[in-house]
């Protein structure tokens, strides 16, 4: 049993719940820390490890607010290591959610797309 | 005597003065400037989208700073030296301008113009490949984005970043940035 990740949303880094059991990953809230690797480098090392034995089904929500270039390349990290379980051929679900009038972040969300081999579900949250 | 740090902050107030600091830019202050401004420019005074884009390059700009300022000449009139840098940030007319200086060594001149004249360069759609580019291939310091920020700042706001550099003495420049957004 892998231990599930939750950490509070503070000034600059987001929510997040790595779960296991239930196969989910979310972050959410704003990514603007000085040092990005400090804070998803552990993120990074549990997404290595439970790719050894993945859920059925993976569930990835990101609800970002913000965040800052520092964050963008981990963030592309965590995508890399959910491509690698997807390859595997178990099935990984990304939702990437903006809100309406935010074209920055619906265009980070096709970045990423462009890069990452995973369908990505782009979701567009109303006020 | 050539360079006047005073007159530089004279002018970047020039409209409506939102906030200004100068002084070390740590981890703290970066969190003071970010809740100020959100406190200052409510969501009901100025279009989500506008205030958002704001936000993200007050964010850049001040990890820049953050990241890579050099210590100022020792003679400098300023009160904090380590990791001192300036940041002002006003609507003048339609535009915000967020303005940012700091002290680097003679030396660095060329390699910060080269890169901004690289980004003023480029298309939107060459600012958006070279982004992806970066994003995918290029390792990242411990520091930043490995040269993203910059891309990043002229990919939301759509316009050209405008500078400055400012002879201190014979080892130190000023070096001035203007971000406009709209």
């Amino acid at each position: 049993m892998m231990e599930t990740i939750i950490r509070e949303e503070t000034l600059k880094t987001p929510f997040v719940k790595f779960d296991s059991d239930k196969g989910v990953v979310e972050i959410k809230g704003r990514s603007i820390p000085e040092n990005s690797i400090e804070f998803y480098k552990p993120l990074i090392d549990w997404l290595d490890k439970y790719a050894d034995q993945p859920s059925g089904k993976t569930s990835v929500n990101i609800k970002l607010e913000y965040f800052n270039t520092s964050s963008s390349k981990c963030i592309l990290d965590i995508f890399r290591k959910l491509e690698l379980i997807h390859k595997k051929g178990n099935e990984v679900e990304i939702n990437w959610y903006y809100e309406e009038d935010d074209e920055d972040m619906f265009e980070a969300g096709e970045d990423y797309q462009s890069i990452i081999n995973i369908p990505f579900k782009m979701i567009e949250m109303e006020d | 005597m050539g360079f006047d740090l005073n007159n530089w902050y004279k002018e970047k107030r020039q409209g409506d003065l939102i906030l200004e600091y100068a002084g070390s830019i740590s981890s703290d202050v970066i969190s003071d400037t970010l809740a100020e401004f959100e406190s200052k420019i409510s969501e009901s005074e100025e279009l989500r989208r506008v205030r958002k884009k704001v936000y993200n390059v007050l964010v850049e700009c001040l990890q820049n700073l953050y990241h890579h300022v050099d210590e100022p000449p020792k003679d400098a009139e300023i009160d904090e030296k380590d990791r001192y840098g300036a940041i002002v940030l006003s609507k003048d007319g339609t535009f915000y301008r967020v303005s940012t200086g700091n002290f680097v060594k003679k030396e660095k001149i060329s390699s910060i113009k080269d890169r901004i004249d690289q980004v003023n360069s480029l298309t939107d759609a060459e600012v958006k490949m070279l982004y992806r580019e970066v994003l995918n291939n290029s390792e990242f310091s411990e520091k930043g984005g490995g040269g993203l920020g910059m891309l990043d700042i002229v990919r939301k706001t759509g316009n050209k970043l405008e500078y400055n550099f400012f002879q201190v003495d014979d080892d130190y420049i000023f070096f001035a940035l203007d971000v406009y957004i709209s």
